[in-house]
């Protein structure tokens, strides 16, 4: 959906979550690298009993995160991981971080280390409408790149086809690659129908 | 003009313990007197006690004034009191000053009933394990059993992370700010200047210038000057004082002629008129020994392992002298205990001395982190 302003998603209400929960597996070790405010732990904690671990550098997020009773550990994702050991968690999460890092394939190399699976999501720069706007010259600012071209945190933009091939060069196992779109999962031709790529790998 | 606390004014009171207390050092301390300030109210089973432990030049004076003097204030003022972050209309507080300080606890310039002297330099060397040990005998007689939490900065941090390991089942959280799990070679020689300027003091007498009716002043403001230093960032210092003068012109000589000579001196002055060198003596020896990894080969992982209680840990982007990467070192080690652990790294251009202060972030973590306290422990506000 196109949209004019740059307000940012309200992620609390990201319909991801319960698409990302379902593939969570119950009272497993969930840690969620640039977890936000902690909405989607705090559901995996109440709804999937998960013992859950957020990392997030923005001190107004890490303090929504002790509200909401999720712990949060302020780090920044570009230092590496040192601080967890290998496989120490059952699942990672990278929800729309990957884009706001220089080290892209280093973080993604880093969350295959520490946890036996992972799930990344992003927005999709080769939805239809993004090529749309894009082949009329313009940038697109949409409900999941909300920003204009000037102010937006993203360092880069990637396609769901372009994941699959960085997934494959980290030497991920991608289980499931599909999109989500208008909170539904889209997969048959996600990289051109779908607005958010969601891939769910465990390390090779 | 300081405001006054929200607290207002505060009546510490002394307890006196007859059983010896066992130290590490194989010494023990006999019948001694510990002096406590509590603040906000028990409930029934003492379920919502918070323990506060001093760093080096506090006390047991958490919160409120006395005799309705603002220049009184508690140390923690900012962060403890009604609608605080740790909000006294919700928890009860305890201040405890420790074993071997100078604020009215049995300490160096306390008599030593063996010889009717004051004790002096004959004060038995205190750690961090002693003085949760006596904090645990306070605990004791004030009916709590298991604190809500054990908090403290800097050295009380220390105490509050030692809290966690030597008495897990009392502890449900422990919040550690502006720590570290030992100190740095450079810690310790920072803690050796200052000893040494007290201790080559004429007027140190070993310990004994009680007797002579004079204090090591120059010593103990020397050690303040180096201490202060330590507390302060590069940044801070060079925002607040730069290069500037204190009388527009350079004197020529070694009198003071910048504002931050003027101003170090000051704190010096000031800090020698209230404070007790052999203290100074005893808590840095506290804050160098400190060091719960050296048991298990230096392993902190190890070290941490019988903690139980939820972590909170906080440390100061400009803190040098307990640099985020100690704070960072703890956390890693609770992680591969699998112990539940929330960290911030606070920006901050105020070094150590930042923990004192109402960092806005700072203060709404420690508030969110203690409203979830009490909703885990389910406590009710007394208001």
């Amino acid at each position: 959906m196109m949209s004019d302003t740059s307000q940012p998603r309200r992620v609390t209400h990201d319909p991801r979550h319960a698409i990302i929960a379902a593939r969570v597996p119950r009272g497993s070790r969930v840690l969620d690298l640039g977890c936000g405010d902690g909405a989607l732990l705090a559901h995996l904690r109440d709804a999937r009993g998960c013992s859950v671990q957020g990392v997030e550098i923005d001190p107004d997020k890490l303090v929504a995160c002790a509200r909401r009773d999720v712990d949060v550990l302020q780090l920044d994702l570009e230092q590496g991981l040192t601080m967890f050991a290998d496989a120490s968690f059952d699942v990672v999460l990278l929800i729309d971080s990957l884009p706001n890092l220089r080290h892209t394939e280093g973080a993604l190399r880093e969350a295959a280390r520490v946890g036996r699976s992972g799930i990344v999501s992003f927005a999709n720069f080769a939805y239809w409408r993004i090529r749309l706007r894009v082949a009329r010259g313009r940038l697109p600012v949409t409900d999941e790149l909300p920003y204009q071209w000037y102010d937006t945190p993203n360092l880069r933009v990637a396609t769901h086809a372009d994941f699959a091939g960085l997934a494959a060069t980290c030497g991920l196992r991608v289980h499931e690659a599909f999109g989500v779109h208008a909170g539904r999962e889209v997969h048959a031709w996600p990289n051109l129908r779908a607005s958010e790529a969601m891939f769910v790998f465990s390390a090779g | 003009m300081a405001p006054l606390s929200d607290l207002g004014d505060q009546t510490p009171s002394r307890m006196a313990f007859d059983a010896p207390l066992p130290l590490q050092s194989g010494a023990s301390l006999r019948a001694y007197e510990l002096v406590v300030e509590t603040y906000g109210r028990p409930n029934a089973d003492a379920s919502n006690a918070v323990l506060v432990c001093h760093a080096l030049n506090a006390s047991h004076h958490v919160a409120g004034t006395y005799g309705g003097d603002a220049k009184t204030r508690g140390w923690w003022d900012n962060m403890v009191g009604p609608g605080k972050p740790v909000d006294t209309e919700r928890y009860f507080v305890v201040g405890i000053n420790n074993p071997g300080s100078c604020f009215g606890s049995t300490g160096p310039m306390s008599i030593d009933p063996a010889t009717g002297q004051p004790w002096g330099s004959r004060f038995p060397v205190v750690t961090v394990e002693d003085w949760v040990d006596a904090q645990a005998r306070v605990l004791d007689r004030l009916g709590i059993r298991r604190l809500a939490a054990v908090m403290g900065g800097s050295l009380g941090g220390m105490q509050a992370l030692c809290w966690a390991i030597r008495h897990p089942q009392r502890v449900a959280h422990c919040v550690a700010i502006a720590t570290a799990p030992n100190l740095s070679a450079q810690n310790i020689a920072f803690n050796e200047v200052a000893r040494r300027a007290i201790i080559t003091d004429p007027d140190f007498h070993g310990g004994d210038f009680y007797a002579h009716g004079v204090v090591p002043r120059q010593g103990l403001a020397m050690a303040r000057m180096v201490g202060h230093i330590t507390y302060l960032s590069d940044d801070a210092m060079a925002s607040k004082f730069g290069r500037n003068l204190r009388n527009g012109e350079l004197g020529y000589g070694f009198d003071v002629d910048f504002q931050i000579e003027s101003y170090l001196r000051h704190q010096g002055e000031k800090f020698s008129g209230v404070f007790d060198a052999n203290t100074y003596l005893l808590l840095t020896r506290a804050l160098d020994y400190f060091d719960p990894a050296a048991a298990h080969g230096g392993d902190l992982t190890a070290a941490l392992a019988p903690a139980t209680a939820r972590f909170l840990l906080a440390s100061f982007t400009t803190d040098w002298r307990f640099a985020p990467e100690r704070s960072r070192e703890i956390v890693r080690a609770l992680l591969a205990n699998r112990r539940e652990v929330s960290y911030a790294e606070i920006e901050s251009p105020h070094g150590h001395d930042a923990f004192l202060m109402d960092e806005p972030h700072y203060h709404d973590m420690v508030r969110a982190y203690f409203d979830r306290i009490a909703h885990d422990l389910k406590l009710e506000d007394a208001r």
